[in-house]
C-alpha cells in the first residue's frame, strides 16, 4: 500500500508530465488536470479495487472510473500511464495526429477508460448506470465519477443527482474538482454555483468536503464513501486550479492554454522529479 | 401481385411492448429504461414480469440515456425509451458521445415517430430524427414496418451487440407481415415482384406502398415493392438489383425528405446506377395537429401519393 509520501511523490511526477504533455502539444487543459492531481494519484494507487494486468472494458468484477469532466484528459492519461496501464513514453504524444491519447478521452485507444467524455456534464449518468448495473448483479464494487465544479452547471448533472438517489446508488462515489475556476472566469462571476455543499446535501446526498492537496484528507474522504447507507457519495475536493505551479496556480487563465517552452522550464523547476521523466 | 392480408389493426409500439417482453424472458440481461412514459411505450407487461429490471428515469431523457451506457458496461442490454423526439432530438450529444462514439450496446426504443402521432402536433412530430441517427457513426436503424414486425425486430436488437435506434409509432396499422418471421437486421424484404418500377419503403409508408401496387397493377403496371426495415446499413445491393431490372424508383418514409431513407437511396444510386427516382416524405415543413390519417393525405404520404410518384417516375425513364 502506498503511504502519503509515496502518493506525494507520484503526484508531483504527474504534474511534471501534465505541464510537458500539455506544452509539448501546444494545446489542452492543464489548470484542472493539476487541481485533480493529488487526489486522482490516490484514487489510481490506493483507492480503486483495478488492475491494470487485467483490466478490460466491461465494468464486472472491477471498480470503475469515469472522468466525466473529459478536459481533464492530461491528468487522467498521466495517472494511467505511471500506474502501468501504457508505457509513460506515449504521454508525449498527447493531442498528435495519430496517438492513442485523443485530445479527450476516448475508448479502445488505450486501457483503461470506460467512457469517452469532452461533452459535459454526461459522465456523472454513466457512473450511475454502472453502479446501478453493480447493485443489478448482487456485486460490491463501486463506480467513480470526477466531475468538474463548472462542469455542474450543466442540467444533466442534476437529473443524474436525482437518479441517484432514487435508486439508492451509495456504491456511487462522486468527485468535484471544486477549484473555484471555469474558462471565462471565477465560477462565482459566471453562475454563482458556489455552495455546492448546500446543493448536493439538498438533493440528498452524502456530501464530504475535503482538502484535495492533502493526503491525509483525501484518503480520509474516500474512506468515509465507502459507507453503505443507501445514499450516493459527493467528496467535494477544495482544490487551486494550476496547484503546484506559482504562476499558473489559483486562475482560469490557465484552464485551456498551453505553457510555451520558457514557461514549461519554469514550471518543472518547481516540481520534483521523482519517477523519471518519460 | 401477392395479396396481404391485415390480421388487424395494432400499433407498432405494442409490437415493440411484446418484443421486450420476449427478449427479456430469452436473456435475463435485458433492462429497459422509461422516462416518464412506461404506458406509451408498451413497457408495461415487461416491468410487471421483471420488476427489478425495469428502471424508471423520470422525465429526465439525457440522464437516461447515459445511464443506459453505464448499464451495458456492467454486462446489461439496455433498451431505453421516450417519443421520437425526446430520444434523439433532445439527447442528440447524449447519444453521440455515450452510445455512439462510446459504441456501447445501447438499444433506443423511439415511439411515436412521425406525423401519424397525431394530435399532438409538430412539437412531439419528429420527422427529423432518422437524419439525426443515420449520421452518427455506427449506428444501426431499425424501420420496421408493422407490429409482426417490430416485435421481430425487437428480439433481435437485444441479440445484436452494438448501439441500436428502432423506431416505430403510434397509430393502430395493418399488420401483414408473417408473425414468426425472423428479423434479420441489414436485409431488405422483397414483398412484391414487378418489372415496371421500385417502391421503396420503411414502416407505416410499406403497407400504403403495397396498397399502391395494388393500384398500379390494374393499370398494368407492375410494381415491385422493398421494404427497407434496416434503413442503416443499408443493403445496396439489393436495392440495385430490384433499380436494375425496373429502372425507376419511389422512395417512401414518414420523415422530411432531408436526410432520411430517400437521400440514402439516393447516394447508393447516383453513385452506382443512376434512374429517375421520387420522394415521398415530410417536405421542408413542420407537422400540425389532426388524425393520422388526414394528416397522411395532407403531407402527401398515402398509397395515392404513392402510385402517383410511380406513374410520375415511369414517365420520366425514357426522357
Amino acid at each position: 500500500m502506498k503511504s502519503t509520501e509515496e502518493l506525494s511523490n507520484i503526484a508531483s511526477q504527474v504534474r511534471r508530465d501534465i505541464v510537458r504533455m500539455v506544452s509539448a502539444a501546444g494545446s489542452g487543459h492543464p489548470g484542472g488536470s493539476m487541481s485533480s492531481a493529488d487526489f486522482m494519484t490516490a484514487l489510481y494507487f490506493r483507492v480503486m479495487d483495478q488492475d491494470p494486468a487485467t483490466w478490460t472494458r466491461s465494468a464486472e468484477g472491477q471498480d470503475a472510473f469515469i472522468l466525466s469532466a473529459g478536459h481533464l484528459a492530461p491528468v487522467y492519461y498521466a495517472v494511467l500511464a505511471r500506474a502501468g496501464y501504457f508505457e509513460p513514453a506515449l504521454l508525449g504524444t498527447l493531442r498528435k495526429f495519430g496517438s492513442k491519447l485523443q485530445g479527450h478521452p476516448a475508448v479502445d485507444y488505450v486501457p483503461g477508460i470506460f467512457q469517452p467524455s469532452g461533452s459535459l456534464g454526461q459522465g456523472l449518468s454513466a457512473a450511475a448506470g454502472i453502479a446501478l448495473g453493480k447493485k443489478l448483479s448482487g456485486e460490491g464494487h463501486r463506480a467513480y465519477v470526477l466531475c468538474g465544479d463548472g462542469e455542474s452547471e450543466e442540467g444533466q448533472i442534476w437529473e443524474a443527482a436525482m437518479f441517484a438517489v432514487h435508486h439508492k446508488l451509495d456504491n456511487l462515489v462522486a468527485m468535484t474538482d471544486w477549484n473555484g475556476q471555469q474558462i471565462d472566469g471565477p465560477i462565482v462571476e459566471i453562475t454563482g454555483i458556489d455552495e455546492l455543499n448546500e446543493k448536493w446535501l439538498a438533493f440528498g446526498w452524502d456530501v464530504i468536503v475535503a482538502d484535495g492537496h492533502d493526503f491525509e484528507s483525501i484518503l480520509n474522504a474516500f474512506e468515509l464513501a465507502k459507507k453503505a447507507d443507501g445514499k450516493p457519495k459527493m467528496i467535494l475536493f477544495k482544490t487551486e486550479m494550476g496547484h503546484g505551479v506559482d504562476f499558473m496556480a489559483g486562475t482560469h487563465k490557465w484552464h485551456g492554454k498551453a505553457p510555451n517552452a520558457e514557461q514549461c522550464a519554469a514550471a518543472l523547476a518547481q516540481l520534483k522529479e521523482t519517477l523519471g521523466d518519460y | 401481385m401477392k395479396k396481404y392480408i391485415d390480421s388487424g389493426n395494432i400499433d407498432t409500439r405494442s409490437g415493440f411492448g411484446a418484443g421486450l417482453v420476449e427478449a427479456g424472458r430469452a436473456d435475463s440481461r435485458v433492462v429497459a429504461l422509461a422516462a416518464d412514459l412506461k404506458g406509451s411505450l408498451k413497457m408495461d407487461a415487461f416491468a410487471a414480469e421483471f420488476p427489478e429490471r425495469f428502471i424508471q428515469c423520470g422525465i429526465a431523457e439525457a440522464n437516461m440515456v447515459g445511464v443506459a451506457a453505464g448499464l451495458s458496461l456492467t454486462g446489461k442490454i439496455p433498451f431505453c425509451g421516450s417519443f421520437a423526439e425526446f430520444i434523439t432530438g433532445r439527447v442528440y450529444d447524449q447519444v453521440r458521445q455515450e452510445v455512439g462514439y462510446g459504441r456501447t450496446n445501447v438499444k433506443l426504443a423511439s415511439s411515436h415517430a412521425g406525423i401519424t402521432l397525431g394530435e399532438d402536433g409538430a412539437t412531439h412530430q419528429t420527422m427529423e430524427d432518422l437524419a439525426l441517427m443515420r449520421a452518427i457513426p455506427g449506428m444501426t436503424v431499425l424501420v420496421p414496418c408493422d407490429y409482426n414486425q417490430t416485435k421481430n425486430a425487437t428480439i433481435a436488437a437485444a441479440r445484436y451487440e452494438g448501439p441500436v435506434y428502432l423506431r416505430f409509432g403510434r397509430p393502430a396499422v395493418p399488420n401483414f407481415t408473417g408473425a414468426d418471421e425472423p428479423f434479420e437486421i441489414g436485409k431488405v424484404y422483397v414483398l412484391n415482384e414487378g418489372a415496371d418500377v421500385t417502391l421503396i419503403a420503411c414502416g407505416h409508408l410499406v403497407w400504403e406502398a403495397l396498397q399502391a401496387a395494388e393500384a398500379l397493377e390494374t393499370e398494368g403496371i407492375g410494381a415491385e415493392v422493398l421494404n427497407v426495415a434496416t434503413v442503416k446499413p443499408l443493403d445496396a445491393a439489393a436495392i440495385l438489383a430490384s433499380l436494375r431490372k425496373t429502372g425507376a424508383a419511389v422512395v417512401a418514409e414518414e420523415h422530411n425528405m432531408a436526410g432520411g431513407l430517400g437521400e440514402a437511396v439516393a447516394g447508393v444510386l447516383a453513385a452506382e446506377a443512376p434512374a429517375p427516382v421520387e420522394f415521398i416524405g415530410g417536405g421542408d415543413r413542420f407537422g400540425q395537429s389532426g388524425k393520422p390519417a388526414e394528416l397522411m393525405a395532407a403531407y402527401g404520404l398515402d398509397a395515392a401519393h404513392i402510385a402517383a410518384a410511380a406513374r410520375k417516375a415511369i414517365a420520366r425513364k425514357n426522357r
